[in-house]
C-alpha cells in the first residue's frame, strides 16, 4: 500500500508524536523501498533517536552510510550532525577564505551552531535540500522529531527568510549602527531600548556576527525559499505515524490539520502497535478449567480479558482518528511479538506496510 | 536519602511517549500531598498535563488543580514579554521593544530564544520571590519536551550566558543556568519504558547529562506489565500447544503473548538497572481505558513510596 503513496515521490517525511515508532517506521519504509529496487537514504534529525541501532549500524555520521542489507536497490542511512552541516554550509557559501574564517571563528556562530535547540531545525532542512539537489537517491526518507518540534522545522526556513528579507538585518549590520539614520528617529529609540535590555556588548557582537556573513545572507535567503518549495512539492509525501493511544491520535489529527493548512502534501497515516480485536471468551474459561485447573484458567482468562479491553480501546481510538481525518488512507501495523529494533523486526513490518 | 520533592525545581525528561506527562502529574499530586505548594508546568503547547486534571484551557497563568496543586502551560510569547518587562523594569519600554518588528523577526529566527525565555519562566516559578509578582510555590515540576529538545531547553540559558558574555542577558541567563545545574535546588527525573529503544535512550540521556556536568536523580519506568505466571505454569500452558477448542486456544495464545512481553520487559528493566547510575523506580502498566483521577492518585502513591 505504501508503495502507491510513494509513487513518483522523491521525499517521504515521517512525522508524529513521541514514542509512536517514527524511527522504526522510517527505517522500515526505506528498507522496503530499497528491497523493491530503489536507491534510498533514510535520515534522522532527532539527536536522540537510535536509527543506527535499528539498522544494525554501530553509529551514524553526518555522511550517509551504506547499510548491509540483502536488497535489490541500495539502502543508505545518516544521522544529522547540525554543527557539521552548518560548518559545511558556511564553507560552501563563503565567497572567500576571509569571510569563511570570520564566520566560523565568530563566538556567536560557534555557540549557536552547537546549540541543540533550534539550529537542528534549520540544518535538517538544509541537509534534506542538499541531498535532494545532489540527486543521488531515488527516495529520501526523513525521520523527524516529535510533532510540535516537527512543526518548528517546517517553519524554520520561513522565519529565516523573513528576517533576512526585512530591514532587520540592515538594522544590525549598519556600521557602528550609524546607519540608524536610514530608519529614522524610531530606530534610534528602539536601539536605546534594546541596548537597555541586552547591553551594548551583545548588540555590538550581534552586529559583528551579522556583518561577518557579508553577502552570504542572500544565498541563505534563496536556499530557504528552495526548502519551502521542496516541502510543498508534489514529489514530497508527508506520512503521519501514530500509535492507537489517545494522546498520539490527538497529535496526529492536529498535525494533519496543520499540514493541510500549510498546503503540504499529505499521503496517509501509519498506525503502529495496534492490538487485535479479540472475540468474547466464549466458553474458553470453562474449557481451560478442565484442562489446567481453576487457578491457572482464571489467570489465563484475566490475561485474555485485559488484552481484549486494550484491543477494543485501540480500535475505538483508530476509528475516532479515521473520522477526524475524513477517511484518509491508513495502514495498521499490529503490535508485534517483540519490540522492533533490528533489520529482522523491520522486515516483519514490511508485510503490513507494503502488503 | 533526601526526598527529591524537597527541591525547588524538578524536571521530568525522557524519550517521547514514555509517560513524562503522567509522571509529572503524579509527582505533582505527591508533592501537594506532602503539603508543598506545587505547580506543574508544561511547555511547547503540549496541553496534556492540565487535561489530566480536567482543565482544558491553555493558560500562561496558573490554574488551581487541587489543594496545594496548581498548573500552567508556558506560552513563549508571554514568557518573552515577562522577560523584557523584568529586564527593562518598564511595561511601556517592554511593549515598545517586544512590539517592534525588527525585534520580533530577530528573536523568531534566532535559535534557542524561545527555550531561553521558557527557562526564564520556569526559573521564576521556582523562586521564593517571584519577579513577575505571581504567587509563590514551594516546588515547580516540569513536563519537559522529548530528550533532544529537553536537553536543548535546559542548555539554552548557558548558551545565551556565553553568547552575551556580559550585561543584563548574561546575568539573567547565568543565574537561571546556575539554578538549574545546582543539585540542591534542581532535580532531574527520566521517564522510561521497559523496552529496548527507550532503555537505550535513557542511558544515552544520562551520559549526555554527565557530559554537561549534570546527573539524573532517578529513573521512573512506566507501563511495567504484571508477571502473572510462575515458570511451571508457563510450562503447563506451553505444553497445551494446539489443544482445545478455538476459544480456549485464542485465550492461551494471548496469555503466552502477554507472558513473552512481560519477560522481554523484565530483561530490559534488568539492563537498565545494571547500566544506569541513577536508581530505578517502576510504575505498573494500567489496563484502565483512560487515565483518570483514581489512576493518577494510585501512581502518586506508588511513586511516593519509591522516591
Amino acid at each position: 500500500m505504501i508503495e502507491s503513496w510513494l509513487e513518483r515521490k522523491s521525499i517521504c517525511i515521517c512525522a508524529g508524536s513521541g514514542g509512536v515508532g517514527k524511527t522504526t517506521t522510517s527505517a522500515a519504509i526505506a528498507l522496503g523501498m530499497a528491497a523493491r529496487g530503489k536507491k534510498v537514504a533514510v535520515l534522522t534529525i532527532d539527536p536522540a533517536k537510535r536509527l543506527a541501532g535499528a539498522l544494525g549500524l554501530n553509529e551514524l555520521g553526518n555522511e550517509e552510510r551504506r547499510v548491509e542489507a540483502d536488497v535489490d536497490g541500495e539502502l543508505w542511512a545518516m544521522m544529522l550532525d547540525a554543527k557539521r552541516t552548518f560548518d559545511d554550509l558556511i564553507e560552501w557559501h563563503a565567497p572567500d577564505e576571509r569571510t569563511r574564517d570570520a564566520v566560523l571563528s565568530n563566538r556567536i556562530y560557534q555557540e549557536l551552531s552547537n546549540a541543540v535547540a533550534g539550529s537542528q531545525e534549520y540544518m535538517a532542512m538544509e541537509k534534506l535540500y542538499e541531498l535532494h539537489q545532489q540527486g543521488r537517491y531515488d527516495l529520501l526518507v526523513l525521520d523527524t522529531p516529535p510533532t510540535r518540534n516537527a512543526l518548528d522545522f517546517i517553519d524554520a526556513p520561513k522565519k529565516l527568510a523573513a528576517f533576512i528579507d526585512s530591514r532587520s538585518l540592515q538594522f544590525f549590520t549598519a556600521p557602528g549602527f550609524l546607519g540608524l539614520k536610514v530608519f529614522g528617529r524610531g530606530a534610534g529609540m528602539l536601539f536605546s531600548v534594546m541596548k537597555r535590555a541586552t547591553g551594548i556588548d551583545l548588540l555590538e557582537d550581534l552586529s559583528e556576527f551579522f556583518r561577518s556573513f557579508g553577502d552570504m545572507a542572500a544565498g541563505f535567503r534563496e536556499r530557504a525559499d528552495g526548502v519551502n518549495r521542496l516541502l510543498a512539492d508534489s514529489r514530497t509525501a508527508f506520512v503521519l505515524v501514530t500509535s492507537p493511544s489517545s494522546d498520539a491520535i490527538d497529535e496526529a489529527a492536529f498535525f494533519h490539520h496543520r499540514l493541510l493548512d500549510a498546503g503540504l502534501p499529505f499521503a496517509g497515516i501509519v498506525a503502529n502497535r495496534v492490538r487485535p480485536e479479540l472475540p468474547p471468551e466464549n466458553g474458553a474459561g470453562a474449557e481451560l478449567e478442565k484442562m489446567v485447573g481453576g487457578e491457572l484458567a482464571a489467570k489465563v482468562l484475566a490475561s485474555f480479558e485485559d488484552e481484549r479491553r486494550l484491543g477494543a480501546r485501540d480500535q475505538a481510538n483508530l476509528e475516532r482518528l479515521r473520522k477526524r481525518l475524513r477517511r484518509s488512507p491508513m495502514i495498521e501495523i499490529p503490535q508485534l511479538d517483540a519490540d522492533v529494533h533490528d533489520l529482522h523486526g523491520l522486515r516483519l513490518m514490511d508485510e503490513y506496510l507494503f502488503g | 536519602m533526601e526526598n527529591i520533592l524537597d527541591r525547588r525545581l524538578v524536571l521530568v525528561m525522557g524519550k517521547g511517549g514514555t509517560g513524562k506527562t503522567t509522571i509529572a502529574a503524579a509527582l505533582g499530586l505527591a508533592a501537594a500531598r506532602r503539603g508543598r505548594r506545587t505547580v506543574v508546568v508544561e511547555v511547547a503547547e503540549q496541553q496534556r498535563l492540565l487535561g489530566l486534571f480536567g482543565k482544558g484551557a491553555r493558560d500562561h497563568d496558573e490554574v488551581q488543580l487541587d489543594r496545594n496543586l496548581f498548573g500552567l502551560s508556558i506560552d513563549p510569547q508571554r514568557a518573552m514579554e515577562e522577560w523584557l518587562r523584568h529586564q527593562l523594569r518598564s511595561g511601556t519600554l517592554a511593549g515598545l521593544l517586544g512590539g517592534s518588528r525588527i525585534f520580533q523577526l530577530l528573536t523568531a529566527a534566532a535559535p534557542g530564544v524561545s527555550e531561553l525565555v521558557t527557562m526564564g519562566k520556569i526559573w521564576d516559578l521556582a523562586q521564593l520571590e517571584r519577579r513577575t509578582g505571581g504567587s509563590v510555590f514551594d516546588i515547580a515540576i516540569v513536563d519537559a519536551p522529548a530528550t533532544g529538545h529537553g536537553l536543548g531547553l535546559i542548555s539554552a540559558p548557558g548558551t545565551y550566558a556565553r553568547i552575551a558574555r556580559a550585561g543584563p542577558v548574561a546575568r539573567q541567563a547565568g543565574r537561571i543556568d546556575e539554578f538549574t545545574r545546582d543539585p540542591a535546588t534542581t532535580g532531574i527525573i527520566a521517564a522510561a519504558l521497559p523496552e529496548e529503544m527507550p532503555v537505550s535512550e535513557t542511558l544515552d540521556l544520562e551520559d549526555r547529562l554527565a557530559a554537561d556536568d549534570m546527573a539524573l536523580d532517578a529513573i521512573v519506568v512506566n507501563g511495567v506489565m504484571p508477571e502473572r505466571y510462575k515458570a511451571a505454569e508457563i510450562g503447563v500452558l506451553e505444553s497445551l500447544n494446539g489443544r482445545g477448542g478455538p476459544a480456549a486456544r485464542a485465550a492461551l495464545e494471548t496469555a503466552l503473548l502477554e507472558h513473552r512481553r512481560a519477560a522481554g520487559q523484565s530483561e530490559q528493566l534488568g539492563r537498565l538497572r545494571e547500566e544506569a547510575g541513577a536508581g530505578v523506580s517502576t510504575l505498573p502498566f494500567l489496563f484502565a481505558p483512560a487515565l483518570g483521577r483514581p489512576e493518577l492518585e494510585e501512581l502518586a502513591r506508588l511513586l511516593e513510596g519509591q522516591l
